[in-house]
């Protein structure tokens, strides 16, 4: 995700720090960042010299001292609370005082995120869709105490960059994952009480809504365990019972149905026949 | 595959300029109730039943044998909107086989997309959709989002042709609260429970 946005970056001329604490995994966001800008020039998005000029913005560090240039700071670290004020923890120390702080998380508190720094101020939500580099939209949330200067200046780099963005307060979820999340447990359900199959529950929601995908394919996407974990995150803090997780979604997890990182979960993907659950 | 038409009022499926209408036939192996009263009929392949917000069970008893070749249809449609080229199909446990394939394949042949569900409330669509539109409903109230805002981010986020305040406006509140209450007396869970917009569009008398 983070080499998703900093391509964004990049692309719209800013220059761009990519900090990792391990050394492979910036290894491999260059390789992916590389791959992408190749991609525009062979499909004539983008000139040979273009595709130069927008790499060369890029400077990647296992440093966090290389931080203190930057005045915009985006954290794509893992979905954890401890693990992101962390984080912010340290850079408060390296960066320099008007350096904002935007947080990619799709579900935590933004306001609690910011507790781990000392600039609440000039922490903001900045949720960027998978993948960043082609999704134009982005969720911004202040915190309960995010300055209006701070949401406004990331609301306009977010302009310049080309995205298109939608102010949300900080809830859980947002606006997307907070519809999303539910709604895809709903559709578990329904399989689960017998009211239709998978396929006829995608095909119904393609033909009578528009949808490019049905919920229980988009499921098998993002992955089984990944819609249990965002269950748990939702579930404690709004003790919405449709935010709980399904009890067929936890068996088919514990089958090693995982959905297309599997093989199979809703739909099996040697043969495209659906799970009959 | 030829069928004959019972109605009586005008069909929420089949408006009056439907092609569906004038393609029926006077005598057929299917018959369809379009608002009229359902009857067993064992001479006849499949009795269609077109669905409102009640279940098949409203016109045909669970589990009686005589309904075996009773099968419930309902194609969807937003409130307002034109009928969308989806058909549920609703069967009972008691159902036969061949009347749910004769249903099906009559749909089908004119030109729908058939799916088959069990005769719960809400079939399949309106199950999933109306406790999401509650949600974004009660967002809206709450201040989340601005209704553009929210109706953007389903469209760019996720790619739906629309966002769920614009559909629900344009289909009409009234018709969300009148599916919403139908659901909420069934399942009695909050999910299904009218919002306020709605109930006050109800009461309001707005579409």
């Amino acid at each position: 995700m983070g080499a998703g946005i900093a391509i964004v970056a990049a692309r719209a001329g800013f220059d761009v720090i990519c900090y990792d604490a391990v050394d492979a995994s910036l290894l491999r966001a260059a390789k992916q960042s590389q791959a992408f800008f190749q991609k525009s020039v062979e499909r004539g998005k983008m000139s040979e010299v273009e595709r130069d000029t927008v790499l060369g913005r890029f400077t990647c560090t296992t440093d966090i001292g290389a931080m203190a240039a930057c005045d915009l700071v985006i954290e794509a670290v893992f979905e954890e609370l401890g693990v992101k004020q962390k984080l912010l923890g340290a850079l408060d120390s390296v960066c320099s005082d008007h350096a904002i702080f935007g947080s990619n998380t799709s579900t935590l508190s933004i306001t609690e995120i910011a507790a781990g720094c000392k600039r609440p101020d000039r922490v903001v939500g900045m949720h960027f869709c998978l993948p960043a580099q082609l999704m134009k939209l982005v969720e911004m949330s202040p915190g309960l105490l995010t300055s209006h200067t701070t949401f406004k200046t990331a609301w306009d780099w977010t302009v310049q960059c080309g995205q298109i963005s939608v102010k949300t307060q900080d809830k859980p979820g947002f606006i997307l994952n907070a519809l999303l999340v539910p709604f895809n447990n709903d559709a578990i359900r329904a399989v689960e009480a017998g009211v239709a199959d998978a396929e006829s529950i995608d095909i119904a929601v393609k033909a009578g809504l528009g949808y490019k995908m049905g919920p229980l394919e988009l499921i098998d996407l993002i992955g089984l365990d990944t819609q249990i974990r965002l269950s748990e995150a939702f579930y404690p803090v709004t003790l919405d019972p449709r935010a709980a997780c399904p009890p067929l979604l936890r068996r088919m997890v514990a089958a090693g149905l995982l959905g297309r990182k599997s093989g199979r979960g809703f739909f099996n993907y040697t043969g495209n026949t659906m799970f009959g659950a | 595959m030829a069928y004959m038409i019972l109605q009586h009022g005008e069909s929420r499926s089949f408006p009056p300029d439907d092609p569906f209408l004038a393609a029926a036939a006077v005598q057929a192996d299917i018959v369809l109730h379009l608002g009229t009263p359902v009857a067993p009929d064992p001479g006849k392949v499949a009795v269609v039943v077109e669905l409102g917000v009640e279940c098949l069970a409203d016109h045909a008893e669970d589990d009686n044998p005589v309904y075996t070749n009773v099968v419930g249809f309902s194609r969807f449609r937003n409130g307002v909107d034109s009928p969308s080229k989806l058909v549920e199909l609703v069967r009972m446990r008691v159902t036969a086989d061949n009347a749910v394939a004769a249903a099906k394949a009559m749909f089908e042949t004119a030109g729908f997309t058939v799916v088959i569900c069990t005769d719960q409330a809400g079939r399949i669509l309106d199950r999933l959709l109306r406790p999401k539109y509650n949600a974004a409903l009660r967002f809206l109230d709450e201040g989340l989002a601005s209704a553009a805002d929210m109706d953007t981010t389903c469209k760019l986020g996720l790619g739906y042709p629309d966002g769920p305040i614009e559909r629900l406006v344009r289909g009409g509140l009234a018709h969300h609260c009148d599916v919403t209450s139908a659901l909420f007396a069934t399942y009695g869970t909050a999910a299904y429970a009218p919002p306020r917009m709605a109930l006050a569009a109800r009461r309001r008398g707005a579409r």
